[in-house]
């Protein structure tokens, strides 16, 4: 691939050329392991607010872990303790086996993008990276590389105010970059970004997860985690509400059915036990929630019920989401009276 | 181009530098610090009002110098004229000295840096060694400017000083290590207060609102405590002598540095306590 240094859009850089190389030797093997973030009860109280409620989870390496929850959640709070930068109120978090604060030059270890306007307006995207570089010891050639991987070398001498918000991202992400970190925390990457950078962001994660790092995301939407994650942790007013495979979140969501056609609805439907609950399609198909297909198929055969149609239905991501936070939700959009309607909107 | 498309492009990350962390910093500070706009023109501005406002009150003498009085020339310090400018520079110096700090706060810049830097007692080292240095010796380098180009224009009345006369390189030094110890005073407390604006009022308060109001009080307790300030004592240094009111000069320097470094200490302390 050629940088002719006339990019400055997504598609100049590959994503996958950010976690190329053959530097990934034995160090990362042995980081496989460990845990690379485990929370132990973590709480953080702000007076009598408490904003995340001992909370305790682990991120695994070699794969994307979705960090989700309304917003509000907590989600920001618990990537600033991880990070060292707010304090626990109780609890700990470490980072590849040791709190935050003492790794010596962390880049090396933790890169995040935790907020895109983290950035001195004045100073151009070459000297906002230079300085974080040289403060752990990294030269100016990564400083050149991370630019380019990013796609923002045509305006790396730029003043970060001129930014828009996804070059922000993309700054951002080069800074996460720097010390080719085994574990990756990004905070709501794909806010404000255009479609391509979004698929750009989504290849990167996954490229890098596949390379062996750890990539801890968080996000507000379950669609987009759909796309990336492999792993989810999911937070509700500042406590966990589920930490599972995204495979296995969908399994278990009660929103899920079989949907069922038959030329004898009403016969099929009297051998349902009362367990089952049953629905009508536009189409006439049946909706069967709590029986599996085998059972459903089985009782049909048993009983010489044709079948034309027995299929499993998933839940969508998004609704399995809704449902597991719906009581943990900060405000609800039918919530009028207080005028926070707005908060859910997002979601 | 697809997301499958084979790497072709080598990446070779530094290895992890053993050793100390506090000189990769202060690399790290110098080049937030020099590539910010706010850091030349307050250093200019620095530069310029300690020369200009030395060389206009040594101007203004030679005018007015044919009508004073016997006892109103015996009472002219040449030497203090070539160091009028330090007074009103050091507004300067101490919003440079502010901002290095809040800045970083007031664009969230910290968050990041400390992220990079979790030690953070050594991120503010880093940053109150770079920033006293510079400024003590842009201060050095413009008192000695301010008190050459004053006595040049002071010896058309032929009542100029000279740098080797008593005091004269004290004085000249002195107001450089001044505008320093300024400089991290005003670190202190933007370190503490956070916000540009309060910390710049705050450090201008002490600095120049303090003394007014001290005024107010009856002369012999404003003389008391009035040479205790952190501008009164630190001008003991390089300033006219203010007769009883005014502390030896070594010793009105060191109280000057230990209000600097309670105003380091506080932000210190705030720094390592607070969320970022």
């Amino acid at each position: 691939m050629e940088f002719d240094g006339r990019e400055s859009g997504w598609a100049a850089s590959d994503p996958n050329a950010i976690v190329s190389g053959d530097h990934f030797g034995s160090e990362r093997m042995v980081m496989a392991h460990e845990l690379a973030i485990e929370a132990n009860g973590l709480t953080k109280r702000y007076g009598s607010a408490v904003v995340v409620d001992n909370l305790s989870f682990e991120v695994l390496p070699g794969r994307v872990t979705g960090f989700l929850g309304p917003n509000g959640a907590g989600k920001s709070t618990t990537l600033r303790m991880i990070l060292g930068l707010d304090r626990p109120t109780a609890g700990t978090v470490t980072v590849a086996g040791l709190p935050y604060g003492q790794h010596s030059r962390p880049l090396f270890t933790v890169g995040a993008l935790i907020d895109a306007h983290a950035v001195h307006q004045q100073r151009s995207a070459y000297n906002h990276l230079l300085c974080l570089a040289q403060s752990n010891g990294i030269g100016r050639k990564r400083v050149d590389e991370v630019l380019q991987m990013v796609g923002l070398t045509s305006v790396a001498k730029k003043r970060a105010a001129g930014f828009s918000l996804g070059m922000g991202q993309r700054l951002g992400i080069a800074a996460a970059m720097l010390g080719n970190p085994e574990v990756l925390l990004f905070d709501e990457p794909v806010n404000g970004l255009d479609p391509e950078g979004i698929v750009w962001v989504r290849t990167l994660m996954r490229a890098l997860a596949a390379e062996g790092h750890t990539v801890f995301v968080s996000s507000h939407l379950m669609s987009e985690m759909a796309l990336t994650a492999d792993h989810l942790v999911i937070i509700g007013r500042g406590k966990l509400i589920a930490s599972m495979s995204v495979d296995d979140f969908v399994a278990h969501s009660s929103h899920n059915f079989v949907r069922v056609r038959t030329p004898e609805p009403e016969k099929l439907l009297g051998l349902l036990g009362p367990a089952t609950s049953v629905s009508t399609d536009d189409d006439g198909a049946i909706r069967v929630a709590g029986l599996d297909c085998a059972v459903i198929g089985d009782l049909a055969a048993a009983n010489n019920i044709a079948l034309h149609e027995l299929a499993p239905q998933l839940a969508s991501l998004e609704e399995a989401f809704m449902e597991v936070t719906r009581d943990s939700v900060e405000y609800h959009a039918d919530d009028r009276t207080s005028g926070a309607s707005v908060g859910s909107a997002a979601w | 181009m697809t997301a499958a498309t084979a790497p072709t492009r080598p990446m070779t990350p530094d290895p992890r530098p053993t050793g100390p962390v506090f000189p990769d910093v202060l690399r790290s500070e110098w080049t937030k610090l020099r590539s910010v706009r706010s850091s030349y023109w307050t250093l200019l501005a620095t530069v310029v009002i300690l020369i200009g406002f030395s060389a206009l009150l040594a101007a203004t003498t030679v005018v007015a110098y044919s009508e004073m009085t016997v006892k109103e020339r015996a009472d002219l310090t040449p030497i203090a004229i070539g160091l009028n400018g330090v007074d009103v520079a050091q507004i300067a110096i101490l919003v440079l000295g502010v901002l290095v700090i809040t800045s970083e706060y007031g664009s969230g810049m910290i968050r990041s840096s400390i992220s990079a830097v979790p030690q953070r007692l050594t991120l503010l080292a880093a940053k109150a060694a770079l920033l006293a240095s510079i400024t003590t010796v842009v201060g050095i380098v413009s008192c000695f400017a301010a008190f050459f180009i004053a006595q040049v224009i002071l010896s058309g009345e032929g009542i100029q000083a000279h740098i080797g006369d008593p005091g004269a390189l004290r004085s000249v030094v002195g107001g450089g290590l001044y505008l320093g110890v300024v400089s991290l005073l005003a670190l202190g407390l933007g370190t503490l207060i956070r916000r540009s604006a309060g910390a710049i009022a705050a450090v201008f308060g002490l600095l120049f609102v303090l003394p007014i109001l001290l005024a107010l009080l009856p002369a012999r307790w404003a003389e008391g405590i009035g040479k205790y300030l952190p501008g009164h004592a630190g001008q003991a240094l390089f300033g006219a002598p203010i007769a009883t009111a005014t502390l030896s000069p070594w010793v009105g320097f060191g109280v000057l540095c230990l209000w600097a470094a309670v105003a380091l200490l506080a932000g210190a302390m705030a720094l390592q306590r607070r969320d970022a």
